[in-house]
C-alpha cells in the first residue's frame, strides 16, 4: 500500500467526494497474481502436531451458524448444546467462538449459552439481500442488540456500492455501529455480487474507515461465497489498516468451507498474508455450519489414528 | 511421413466419486505382463485416496440403496451390456495380465460378463430368498427383510484380474451396498477398464470406486475405517488377515472369510458373496387393525 493512500485516512472520510477519490485511489488488485498465490499457498502439506494444532484452532475460530427459515427455538438450543461441547466423547475439544443466528432466536441463544463465554452473533440490516430502509435496518440491529447479542453480522447495500454511492454505504455502516453499542459489528461484503477483486478491496476500506470489527466475505446465500483470493485481498486490507493505524480488525470468511482441509488452508493464509497475530478467534473466524463436523472427525482421526465416519458425530 | 506410428504411452488414474482423478499421493508404478513388458503405467492409490473413495460411497449409498431392486438389476445388466461391447479390449488386457492362451482369456472374459447378468438376476429375489414371513404366536404379522449394510471395502484377487474381480464387486452391488474396491497391484489394467465401463454405463458416481495400489498398505487403513460397514480380504495375504479381522472388529464390521488359496472363480457362485453384506430387519405389525 502505498504511503500517500494510506496518509490520508482521516482526509477519506471528510465528505463524500473525498471518500471516492481515495477508494477510486486504491491500487487494483492482480487478479493472476492473487490468484496463483492463493493456489500456491494452498499447496502447504500440514501435518501430526501442528495439523491437531491448526485443527484446535478452526474449530475454536467457528461461528456455528443457523440461517434457515425453518429453524426453531429447538434447532437453535441443540446448536448452542453442540457448540458448548462439540465432541461429547473427547471433552478436551475446544468451544466454538460463536453461535450465529436470526435476531428473533437470540434471546434462545443467550439463555442457553450463558456462562460459556461463547458470543452470540446476530444478522441484522434486512440479511441477506439488505434490501430494506434504514430505520428499519436500525430496528433490526436493535433487537438483536436488546435481545443480547454480542456481535452483529451486518450486510452492505451492494446496491449502493456497485452504483457507486459510497458514502450512502458508509454512512449506513456508521448509522449501525453506533447501534451496536458494545456488540461487535462485523460488515458482510458479500463479495460474490461485488464481481472483482477491486471492488472487493474497495469495499473492505469502505467498511475500515467506517468503523467495522471484522469484515465478513458473504452472507452464505449467494455463490460464490468465500474463496481463498478474495479472504486473500481482505487479509490484505486489514493488514494494511493495522500498518497505518496500528488497529486490528479481522476477517471472517463465510460460506462454501466445508472440509478441514479448506479451513487449513485459510490458516495458512492468514498466517501469511495478515501475519501469526491474526491466528486468534478474536480476528478470524469462519462462518459455518458443517465444517465443524469435518473438525471434528479430523481430530479424532489424529487422535485415534484411524478414520472416522459421520455416524460419530451429531447430525446438525 | 513414417510408416511407424509412435504407441500412446497411458497412465491410468483412480475411479473416485465418478471422476477419475490422480493420486492424491502423486505416485504411479509401471505395470507388466507375464514377461516382464511394460503395458502402462497406473496410479499408486495413498490412504488419503482411500479416505475420499469411502467418503464418496458412503455419498452414494442412499441413492444406490434406495433404488428399486429391478432398476439395480437393470443397471447390473446394462454392464454386461457395455463389457460385451469392449469384450476384445478385455480379453487382450486379460491375456497380458494372466499369461493366458487366447482362447482362454475369451472363456473368461465371457464368464466375468455372465456374471454381471447372474448378480443382475438376484437383485430382487435377495428378500424373497432370504426374508420371511414369521410365523408368531400372537395378533401380528412378523416380516424379515434383508437391508443392504452400506459400504463395503473389498480386496481383490491378486492373480484373476478380471473374473476374480467381477466375482468380489457385483454381490456387493447387487444387495445395493456401495464399494471402494482395491485392485490387483500386478493385475490392474482390467480393472481400470472395467472402471471406464462402470463409469460409461448407469451406474451412480460413488457407488464403485477403484483404487489401483498395493492391498498391503491400504488394509490397515480400510479395516480400522470407522465408516466402512464391511470387509472383503481375499486379495490380502493370508498372513496379515488376522490382524486386519481384529481392527475390523472394533467397529464390528461383517467380514467375508476368503479362503486361503484363491478359489475356481469359474464357478458358478451361491449366496456366500451376497448374505455377509445383508442386515435383517424385522418388522412386528399389529393384525386386522
Amino acid at each position: 500500500m502505498p504511503q500517500a493512500a494510506l496518509s490520508g485516512l482521516d482526509e477519506a472520510t471528510r465528505d463524500e467526494s473525498s471518500l471516492r477519490r481515495f477508494l477510486d485511489g486504491l491500487p487494483g488488485v492482480d487478479q493472476v497474481g492473487v490468484e496463483q498465490r492463493a493456489a500456491s499457498l494452498a499447496t502447504r502439506s500440514i501435518k501430526k502436531a501442528s495439523k491437531l494444532w491448526a485443527l484446535n484452532t478452526a474449530i475454536s475460530m467457528v461461528d456455528l451458524t443457523t440461517l434457515e427459515g425453518a429453524d426453531t427455538v429447538g434447532t437453535v438450543r441443540s446448536l448452542c448444546a453442540k457448540a458448548r461441547q462439540p465432541d461429547p466423547e473427547r471433552p478436551d475439544t475446544p468451544r466454538v467462538a460463536a453461535v450465529c443466528v436470526y435476531p428473533d432466536l437470540v434471546a434462545t441463544a443467550v439463555e442457553a449459552l450463558e456462562g460459556t463465554g461463547i458470543g452470540v452473533a446476530s444478522v441484522a440490516t434486512a440479511f441477506p439481500s439488505g434490501r430494506s430502509n434504514l430505520a428499519v435496518k436500525l430496528a433490526d440491529t436493535k433487537l438483536a442488540v436488546e435481545s443480547g447479542a454480542t456481535e452483529v453480522d451486518m450486510v452492505i447495500d451492494r446496491g449502493a456500492f456497485l452504483s457507486g454511492r459510497y458514502g450512502a454505504v458508509f454512512d449506513e455502516i456508521r448509522a449501525v455501529k453506533q447501534a451496536c453499542g458494545d456488540a461487535h459489528l462485523k460488515v458482510i461484503l458479500e463479495t460474490g455480487e461485488l464481481v472483482t477483486y477491486d471492488n472487493v478491496r474497495k469495499a473492505s476500506w469502505l467498511a475500515l474507515l467506517a468503523g467495522a470489527d471484522f469484515i465478513k466475505t458473504s452472507t452464505g446465500k449467494v455463490q460464490p461465497a468465500a474463496t481463498l483470493p478474495v479472504t486473500h485481498v481482505m487479509l490484505q486490507a486489514v493488514r494494511d489498516w493495522y500498518t497505518a493505524t496500528g488497529e486490528l480488525r479481522g476477517v471472517k470468511p463465510a460460506g462454501g468451507i466445508r472440509s478441514a482441509k479448506d479451513a487449513i488452508r485459510y490458516l495458512v493464509a492468514v498466517n501469511e498474508v495478515a501475519g501469526e497475530e491474526w491466528l486468534t478467534p478474536r480476528l478470524f473466524r469462519f462462518g459455518a455450519s458443517s465444517l465443524l463436523n469435518d473438525l471434528l472427525l479430523q481430530r479424532r482421526t489424529q487422535l485415534d489414528g484411524h478414520y472416522s465416519g459421520p455416524d460419530y458425530v451429531t447430525v446438525n | 511421413m513414417s510408416d511407424t506410428r509412435l504407441a500412446v504411452a497411458k497412465t491410468y488414474k483412480l475411479y473416485i466419486g465418478g471422476k477419475f482423478p490422480r493420486s492424491e499421493s502423486g505416485r504411479s508404478y509401471p505395470v507388466t505382463d507375464t514377461r516382464g513388458r511394460f503395458l502402462a503405467n497406473v496410479a499408486h492409490a495413498s490412504r488419503k485416496d482411500l479416505r475420499d473413495a469411502v467418503v464418496a460411497a458412503r455419498k452414494a449409498f442412499a441413492g444406490w440403496s434406495g433404488a428399486t431392486a429391478y432398476n439395480r438389476g437393470q443397471v447390473l445388466f446394462r454392464v454386461a451390456e457395455v463389457m460385451e461391447g469392449r469384450r476384445d479390449q478385455f480379453v487382450a488386457e486379460v491375456r497380458a495380465a494372466e499369461g493366458v492362451q487366447p482362447r482362454r482369456a475369451e472363456a473368461l472374459v465371457d464368464a466375468a460378463i455372465d456374471r454381471w447378468v447372474y448378480y443382475a438376476g438376484w437383485t430382487d429375489k435377495l428378500s424373497a430368498v432370504l426374508g420371511a414371513a414369521n410365523p408368531v404366536a400372537g395378533p401380528y404379522f412378523s416380516f424379515t427383510v434383508p437391508e443392504p449394510t452400506g459400504v463395503v471395502g473389498v480386496f481383490a484377487p491378486q492373480k484373476s484380474s478380471l473374473l476374480g474381480l467381477v466375482s468380489v464387486v457385483a454381490p456387493v452391488l447387487a444387495t445395493g451396498c456401495t464399494a471402494v474396491v482395491v485392485t490387483s497391484a500386478e493385475r490392474p489394467l482390467p480393472a481400470v477398464t472395467l472402471s471406464e465401463v462402470l463409469a460409461t454405463s448407469d451406474v451412480p458416481g460413488g457407488v464403485v470406486n477403484v483404487l489401483t495400489g498395493r492391498a498391503e498398505e491400504l488394509a490397515p487403513w480400510m479395516a480400522s475405517h470407522a465408516d466402512v460397514n464391511a470387509l472383503d480380504l481375499t486379495g490380502v495375504e493370508p498372513s496379515a488377515r488376522a490382524e486386519l479381522e481384529r481392527a475390523a472388529a472394533d467397529t464390528v464390521k461383517r467380514l467375508v472369510r476368503a479362503p486361503r488359496q484363491e478359489p475356481d472363480w469359474t464357478a458358478t457362485p451361491g449366496l456366500e458373496r451376497l448374505r455377509p453384506y445383508l442386515e435383517e430387519k424385522t418388522v412386528w405389525h399389529p393384525m386386522g387393525v
